[in-house]
C-alpha cells in the first residue's frame, strides 16, 4: 500500500507543477513582460584563497545595481538581476560556469573575476556566443586584446602591458631608478609581465633592466636571487608576484639589509601582505586603479555611504578590502547599464556596438571621455593607475 | 658576495631539509617504512602552533607542547591506518596510503584553517641577529641546525648505547626473532612513527616564522626532505643531516651562480646522478640480508 500512496502523491505534485508552468507561460505571454528582469552574470572566485576578491567585486556590482534599480531599472522599467557562479580560481570551472550563465540563465552580459587564466578560458565562448564579457580585475593583456572581430570582451581594470610601462616610469621618476632588477613569479603571469617589462624598457631610455630573476611560490629564501640583482647593480626592484611569495621576497631583502626601493604590480594587494612581510611591508609601492582614502569625488562619497549602510562591518575606507575589485566593478556595471540603455535591447551584438560608442560618463575612478572604442576595449590606461603602499593594514596613496 | 651569501642561505635551507628528513630515517631504521607525507605533518605542527599560540593566544610554550604532542599522535595514527594494515599483508601500498592520508590532512586543514596563508608575529628569534657577509643571521636560523644536530646525536646515542635503541634496530633486522626475544615489535614501530611525527612537528614550528603558514607549506619541503633522506642513505642519522646541508648548499649555489631558472632542474638532476653513482646514498651502506 505505501508505494501506491507515494505514487499518488507524486502524480498530484506533477499535475500541480504542470499547471503552474502553464499558468506562468500564460502570464508571460500577457502583461508581465515589461517587468521581466535583465539578468547579468558574474563568474569569479567566491571561495578559496581569492574569495575576498570575488566578494569585493560582488559589492561593487550590487551597489551599482541597487542604484540603477532604484532609478527604475533599464529599458523602460526592467530591473537588473545578478546571478553569480563560483569559478574556484579554476579555468575549467570558470568555463563551465560561463556556459551555464550563457545557455541556461540567458544572461545579457557577464562579469569576470581576479584570475587571468580563468578569464582567458572564458574569452572564446563569450566571443562565439556574442555575449558581452566585462573584466573587472584580471589584467592579462590578451583578455581584451584577443584578436576577435567583433570583440565582445571589455575591461574596466588594469592591463599588464600598460602596468609594466607605469611601473618602470614610476621607478625612474619617483624612486630615482636607472637600473631595474626584475623579481618575477615563475608562472604564466610572471612570464607575460616579463615580456611587457622588456617591451616597456625598450621604449623607456631612462631605465635599463639589469637582471631578471624568477622564483617559485614555495621558495623560502630569495637572498641568492636578490644578491644576483644587487651584484648586477640594480637600484630598484620591480616585483610581479602574489602575496605569500612577495612577502618572502621582502623578508629576504630585509635580511640583506638592502634598502632598495620596491615597485610592484598589484599581486601583493590581496591577502595579508603586512602580516606576512613584517615591518618592511610599507617599503613596497604598488599599483592600483583607485583608492578610497583621501579626497573623494561625488561618486566616491556616494559609494562609501552605500557600502557603509549595506555592509555594517564597513566603518570607513580602511574596511573596504580588495578595494580595486569594488571600484572597478562599480564603474563597469554603470558603463554596461549605459550600453544596454543605448542599445535599446539585451541583444549581445547591440550592447557591444553601443559600448564601443558610449559618450562621456562621470564615474568613480575618473570621468570617462569615451570609455571604449572599436579598437580599444580597455576603459582604463596608465594615466588612471595610482601608486599606493601599506601603512599598517591600510592601503594609502603615495602619488 | 655572491658565494658567501649563497653559503649562508644554503646552510639555513639545508638544515631545514635535514631536520625534516630525520623523520624519514627514524621510521625506516625500525620498520623499513616511512610516512611519505612527512611534509604535511610538518605543516600540522606549524598550523597548530599558530592556531593555539596566535589565534587562541595561549602561552607559546603550551602551544608548542600541545602541537608537538599532536604531531606525535598523528604519527601514530598514520602508522595505524596507513602503514600497519598493508605491511601485515606484505603489500607495498603503505607508500600510496601515507601519501593519501597526507592529502586528507592537507584538505582538512584547508577547510578548518582556511586557504589564506598566515604569518607568525615577529619575535626576537627572527628580529634579532648579527650580520655575516652582509646577511642577517637570525637566532632561529642557528636554532634549526642546532635542533637537527641534537636530534641526530640523540638518535645515534640511543641506537648504539642503549638497550632500547638496540632493541629497536633489532626489529628491522628480523621482526620475528625480535618478537621471540621479548621485544614488543608493535610498540617499537609505533614509537618510531611517533618520533617521526615529533621531528616533523619541530621542523614545522621552527620553519613557520621564516615562512608563511598554509595547508600546502609542507608539500615541496616533504619531497625535498625525502630526496635528502635517500641521498644521505636513509640508514644513518648523520648522513641524513649532512645530505640536507649538501642539498641546501647546492640549491643556493646553483641559484646564485646559474640563476633561479636552473635551480630545480640542476639540483634534482644532481640527486639522480648521485644515486646512480652511489645507489645506497652518499653515506649509506648496502644492506646485508642474512639467510
Amino acid at each position: 500500500m505505501p508505494p501506491l500512496c507515494i505514487l499518488r502523491g507524486m502524480r498530484r505534485r506533477l499535475i500541480f507543477a504542470a499547471a503552474s508552468v502553464a499558468l506562468a507561460i500564460g502570464l508571460g505571454g500577457h502583461g508581465a513582460r515589461a517587468a521581466e528582469p535583465i539578468v547579468i552574470g558574474h563568474v569569479a572566485a567566491l571561495s578559496g584563497a581569492s574569495a575576498q576578491s570575488g566578494e569585493a567585486i560582488t559589492r561593487g556590482l550590487t551597489i551599482a545595481i541597487d542604484e540603477i534599480n532604484a532609478r527604475g531599472g533599464l529599458l523602460g522599467g526592467r530591473k537588473i538581476e545578478l546571478i553569480q557562479r563560483d569559478d574556484e580560481s579554476s579555468p575549467p570551472k570558470g568555463l563551465i560556469a560561463a556556459r551555464e550563465l550563457i545557455f541556461k540563465e540567458k544572461v545579457a552580459a557577464f562579469f569576470g573575476g581576479i584570475d587571468s587564466p580563468v578569464s582567458l578560458a572564458i574569452v572564446p565562448i563569450a566571443n562565439k556566443e556574442k555575449v558581452p564579457f566585462m573584466g573587472v580585475w584580471a589584467a592579462a593583456t590578451p583578455i581584451t586584446r584577443n584578436g576577435a572581430d567583433p570583440n565582445y570582451v571589455f575591461r574596466v581594470s588594469a592591463v599588464d602591458a600598460l602596468v609594466d610601462v607605469k611601473l618602470l616610469d614610476y621607478a625612474n621618476k619617483k624612486r630615482g631608478a636607472t637600473k631595474a632588477g626584475l623579481m618575477l613569479i615563475n608562472n604564466p603571469w610572471g612570464e607575460s609581465n616579463e615580456k611587457g617589462l622588456v617591451a616597456a624598457d625598450k621604449e623607456n631610455s631612462a631605465v635599463e633592466i639589469v637582471g631578471i630573476e624568477k622564483f617559485e611560490s614555495s621558495d623560502v629564501d630569495m637572498v641568492p636571487q636578490l644578491t644576483r640583482l644587487k651584484e648586477a647593480g640594480a637600484d630598484t626592484i620591480i616585483l610581479v608576484v602574489n602575496t605569500p611569495p612577495g612577502a618572502q621576497m621582502m623578508k629576504s631583502r630585509e635580511r640583506m639589509g638592502w634598502n632598495v626601493p620596491v615597485v610592484s604590480h598589484w599581486g601583493i594587494s590581496g591577502g595579508r601582505f603586512p602580516e606576512l612581510a613584517g615591518p618592511t611591508a610599507g617599503d613596497a609601492h604598488f599599483v592600483q586603479t583607485y583608492s578610497f582614502f583621501g579626497e573623494q569625488g561625488p561618486a566616491g562619497k556616494r559609494l562609501i555611504d552605500a557600502l557603509k549602510s549595506k555592509y555594517p562591518e564597513i566603518k570607513g575606507p580602511e574596511d573596504i578590502f580588495a578595494p580595486i575589485g569594488t571600484a572597478n566593478a562599480y564603474d563597469a556595471m554603470h558603463l554596461l547599464a549605459l550600453g544596454i540603455e543605448k542599445a535599446g535591447s539585451t541583444d549581445g551584438d547591440a550592447i557591444r556596438a553601443a559600448l564601443e560608442d558610449l559618450g562621456p560618463y562621470e564615474g568613480l575612478i575618473k570621468t570617462y571621455d569615451k570609455p571604449f572604442s572599436k579598437d580599444n576595449h580597455d576603459a582604463l590606461g596608465p594615466a588612471d593607475y595610482i601608486m599606493v603602499r601599506y601603512e599598517g593594514d591600510k592601503i594609502v596613496p603615495v602619488e | 658576495m655572491l658565494i658567501p651569501s649563497a653559503l649562508i642561505t644554503g646552510f639555513g635551507l639545508g638544515s631545514m631539509y635535514g631536520l625534516l628528513a630525520l623523520g624519514f630515517y627514524v621510521t625506516y631504521a625500525v620498520s623499513n617504512t616511512v610516512n611519505f607525507a612527512q611534509g604535511s605533518t610538518m605543516m600540522l605542527g606549524a598550523v597548530l602552533t599558530f592556531t593555539f599560540g596566535v589565534t587562541l593566544a595561549w602561552p607559546i610554550w603550551a602551544a608548542v607542547i600541545i602541537s608537538l604532542a599532536a604531531c606525535a599522535l598523528w604519527g601514530v595514527v598514520v602508522e595505524r591506518i596507513a602503514v600497519r594494515p598493508f605491511v601485515a599483508r606484505g603489500s607495498g601500498s603503505w607508500l600510496m596510503a601515507t601519501v593519501a592520508l597526507g592529502i586528507v590532512l592537507e584538505n582538512v586543514v584547508l577547510f578548518t584553517f582556511g586557504k589564506d596563508p598566515r604569518g607568525m608575529p615577529a619575535n626576537w628569534l627572527t628580529t634579532d641577529g648579527f650580520f655575516l657577509a652582509g646577511i642577517k643571521i637570525q637566532p632561529l636560523q642557528l636554532l634549526i641546525p642546532l635542533a637537527g644536530l641534537s636530534i641526530a646525536i640523540a638518535l645515534h646515542v640511543v641506537s648504539t648505547r642503549t638497550r632500547y635503541g638496540k632493541a629497536l634496530l633489532a626489529v628491522v633486522q628480523n621482526s620475528d626473532a625480535a618478537r621471540l626475544m621479548g621485544i614488543n615489535v608493535t610498540v617499537a614501530v609505533m614509537a618510531a612513527f611517533a618520533a617521526s611525527g615529533l621531528f616533523a612537528g619541530i621542523a614545522g614550528i621552527l620553519i613557520a616564522p621564516l615562512f608563511t603558514i598554509s595547508s600546502t607549506m609542507g608539500t615541496l619541503f616533504g619531497i625535498k626532505a625525502f630526496a635528502v633522506a635517500i641521498l644521505g642513505g636513509i640508514s644513518n642519522p648523520w648522513g641524513v643531516v649532512v645530505a640536507g646541508l649538501i642539498y641546501g648548499l647546492a640549491e643556493a649555489l646553483i641559484t646564485a651562480l646559474l640563476g633561479s631558472t636552473y635551480t630545480q632542474i640542476v639540483t634534482f638532476s644532481l640527486v639522480i646522478l648521485a644515486l646512480t653513482l652511489w645507489p645506497h646514498g652518499l653515506f649509506g651502506h648496502a644492506a646485508v640480508k642474512k639467510v
